[in-house]
């Protein structure tokens, strides 16, 4: 309850959570408001935002609506940041807990593997797997999970190698409870707060990921997306920058309210860390 | 009629006396050359970029002007018998190699019977109608075919017959020969200098055996990798001709607007680039004549042309493209017409199945046209999946018939018989390459005008056989066609008389001129 007041009260933080919720609105509702594939050439191309008010942010090479772009655009920008962060999460904290649980050679083989990952840059990564099997949205959601779970695992790895000494731990093994209950029980729900912090600023990562996969043409071929807005309108940007600059803007404001939202959490649950800030 | 005698009736060397003022000599022209060419061996590499350069340093017996009427070029004239069965070429005298070397028929010999005929996949498909090739004098060759065959007359373009060097390849390794790296030909540009990466530098052939040509003194090739650069560097100036293709498709307007800057869209009638969507005739519901047709009338081609292509172009109406020999302007006409696609599909009963379209991996107009066919075939009740891929495996699926639906374009290279039949032959759909049949059509009437329109005689009995295989193409849409592509060459109005021939840039700049 701490948390959740401390997090109302914080302006900027709720500046970015609103802007997010908008924008999680617009995707589930959107594309029922707006009839239609957002692939349909409507109008001329190359029509300027604010001309036609049917089509308010005009339309495309092609003739297609830029605002039905945008808003099954955000569909898939939020479905694949947060499924995506889902899945790494569900890779990056048991592999994170049970090393620093176990610690010793579990901690070594599972590290050692981590660091496989680490070490490859993760956009090289990403854009070789979504190659490998072919653009879709399976796809390019799991590669940006698979390039996105190492960080997960070494922060629950820190967290747990500092908490399973803890004398509430101990208490717990003296008990006789299973190593499973102990991890699960006693040591994730205290490790928590800095999952959460880092898998809001996972999504966002996410969100540019998918964008930078379609605007190099490796989204789904079969939906609109931001990047690929992006990408089909940069080669015209002299003749039509605003084609560019929309879509650009609406990744813009939703990584920078998840962004605002993820600082705001951090704040919230760790009071001891913003602290020094607020004084 | 004893002799059909061609090249002494319509000789006039240079084509046609330029409509500007009297030409001027001197001055340097700057071209783009995109991609890099891998060689300038003409003979050996058929690259567009390397027939772009090589086509300036390497000559044909012949020219073609943009009606692909032959003139007279390293050949002054030639005649075929009544049986047509046989060809005989006078060569003109005192042409000298690069080098300093006479150009005789022993030349001729070797270039066409022994380097070509290894290095050429394209030219020996019709070297098989050629039983002999001789050289009676130093100036006369003699080419002796087993059958009347139609297309002979259209082989000797630079880019499919350039004429090489006896005494520098005979012997050798034709593909190790170090002159790949040093060019010699007989042509109005000798090579000076390739820095990879960066530009070729030829220069005026002094001894060029046309008198008075070629007027420009120096000819740089500039390899400009971006896209947006090229454009830059001719907006700048820097760049005088953009070779069409060179810049993408969107810019073209705006280049062409720029002050002192020409375009035009002649020098393509060679080659004819003809665009189409294969469809699998083998399975799956492309099999069906009826759905085939309707994916005909449901596409709006009219604005893939005026959207996508600028409004150069035109929509093509069969196989055969307008410019070519042998086009029948009688055929019927796919219009837009959604109606009745969903007719058609009604009718055979179309049950929703969805058809992959797969996008040819071309870069952004193809990228945009995919999506504009897609929308097309939803709108008329037809359920795509799209298919995305590289080069590499857009050329093995279409090899393979792994697909629905999917893009290409191929030239036609002046007859039907060169460019056109391999496309619809059952003979020809073996699989194993995308630029045969693989679409897998199979009609044994249509095998059969195709076949006897290659090799009747003479050419008044071959137009009536293509007019009746195009209605009954027409008729079964083996592939939908969608357009004649016009690549327009952007340059620098200063530069006069470039595109003079049916290969245009290919072989422009040993009549061009610049206006000072």
């Amino acid at each position: 309850m701490n948390v959740i007041k401390s997090l109302t009260q914080n302006k900027v933080a709720m500046v970015g959570f609103s802007i997010l919720f908008i924008f999680v609105v617009i995707a589930l509702i959107g594309p029922y408001l707006y009839d239609g594939s957002p692939w349909r050439m409507v109008q001329r191309p190359f029509l300027p935002p604010f001309q036609n008010s049917n089509y308010l942010l005009g339309t495309d090479t092609l003739g297609r609506d830029v605002l039905a772009g945008l808003i099954y655009g955000a569909r898939i920008s939020l479905l694949v940041g947060f499924v995506s962060t889902i899945i790494a999460l569900l890779i990056g904290i048991p592999l994170g807990a049970y090393a620093g649980y176990y610690g010793g050679w579990v901690d070594e083989v599972l590290m050692r593997f981590t660091e496989i990952f680490q070490t490859v840059p993760s956009f090289a990564l990403a854009v070789v797997l979504v190659a490998i099997f072919e653009p879709s949205v399976y796809s390019i959601t799991g590669a940006i999970a698979i390039v996105s779970w190492p960080p997960v695992a070494r922060l629950v790895r820190g967290e747990f190698l500092s908490l399973r000494s803890q004398e509430y731990v101990l208490a717990a093994k003296l008990n006789g409870q299973t190593n499973r209950n102990i991890i699960l029980r006693e040591i994730l729900p205290n490790s928590l707060s800095p999952i959460i912090v880092l898998a809001s600023l996972m999504v966002a990562s996410a969100i540019l990921l998918e964008s930078s996969l379609s605007f190099l043409g490796l989204g789904d071929p079969a939906i609109m997306s931001w990047g690929y807005m992006i990408g089909a309108a940069k080669t015209v940007i002299r003749q039509a920058w605003w084609l560019s600059f929309i879509p650009g803007v609406a990744i813009a404001i939703t990584v920078l309210s998840l962004n605002l939202l993820g600082e705001g959490l951090n704040e919230a649950l760790n009071p001891k860390l913003s602290g020094n800030r607020e004084n | 009629m004893k002799k059909i005698i061609m090249g002494a009736v319509i000789a006039c060397l240079p084509f046609t006396a330029s409509v500007y003022a009297q030409p001027q000599n001197g001055g340097t022209i700057n071209v783009v050359v995109q991609p890099e060419p891998p060689s300038l061996m003409i003979g050996m590499y058929s690259n567009g970029t390397t027939q772009q350069v090589g086509g300036n340093i390497f000559e044909g017996l012949m020219r073609y002007d943009k009606k692909l009427v032959p003139h007279p070029l390293l050949a002054t004239s030639w005649e075929n018998s009544e049986d047509g069965k046989t060809w005989t070429f006078h060569l003109k005298e005192g042409v000298v190699w690069h080098d300093g070397q006479p150009f005789t028929s022993a030349d001729v010999v070797f270039s066409i019977d022994v380097l070509l005929r290894e290095t050429n996949a394209r030219l020996r498909t019709s070297l098989a109608f050629v039983d002999s090739i001789t050289a009676p004098d130093d100036f006369t060759v003699v080419f002796k075919l087993n059958q009347p065959f139609g297309p002979f007359i259209r082989l000797f373009e630079v880019g499919t017959t350039p004429m090489l060097p006896k005494h520098i390849y005979e012997g050798t390794d034709f593909k190790m020969n170090p002159a790949n790296h040093h060019p010699i030909g007989t042509g109005p540009f000798v090579f000076k200098e390739w820095q990879k990466g960066s530009f070729i530098h030829l220069a005026k052939n002094e001894n060029y055996h046309v008198k008075g040509l070629p007027h420009i003194e120096e000819l740089y090739w500039h390899v400009i990798p971006d896209a947006a650069s090229r454009s830059v560097a001719f907006e700048t100036g820097k760049i005088d001709v953009l070779p069409g293709g060179s810049v993408e498709n969107f810019d073209v307007p705006r280049l062409s607007e720029l002050d002192n800057a020409c375009v035009t869209t002649d020098g393509w009638e060679f080659f004819s680039p003809h665009a189409w969507l294969w469809l699998n005739n083998q399975e799956g519901p492309t099999a069906d004549k009826r759905f085939r047709q309707a994916v005909m009338y449901a596409m709006d081609r009219e604005f893939a042309k005026s959207v996508l292509w600028n409004d150069y172009g035109k929509i093509a109406k069969g196989p055969v493209g307008s410019k070519t020999t042998f086009f029948d302007d009688t055929l019927p006409e796919y219009e837009y017409n959604p109606k009745k696609a969903k007719a058609l599909l009604k009718e055979m009963g179309y049950d929703g199945t969805p058809v992959r379209l797969m996008a040819m991996p071309y870069g952004e107009t193809w990228q945009r046209w995919t999506e504009v066919v897609k929308q097309n075939l939803e709108e008329v009740g037809i359920k795509t999946k799209l298919v995305a891929t590289d080069v590499a495996g857009w050329n093995q699926k279409i090899s393979d018939r792994d697909y629905d639906i999917s893009f290409t374009y191929l030239y036609q290279y002046g007859d039907p018989a060169l460019g056109v039949s391999r496309t619809y032959l059952s003979s020809n759909m073996a699989k194993g390459s995308p630029w045969n049949n693989a679409e897998g059509y199979v009609n044994k009437q249509v095998d059969q005008w195709l076949n006897e329109a290659a090799v009747v005689f003479p050419d008044s009995k071959r137009a009536e056989l293509y007019s009746k295989a195009q209605h009954q193409l027409v008729e079964d849409v083996p592939v939908a066609w969608l357009m004649e592509l016009e690549f327009p060459t952007i340059y620098n109005c200063k530069v006069q008389n470039l595109v003079d021939s049916a290969i245009g840039i290919n072989d422009a700049f040993g009549t061009a001129w610049i206006k000072q």
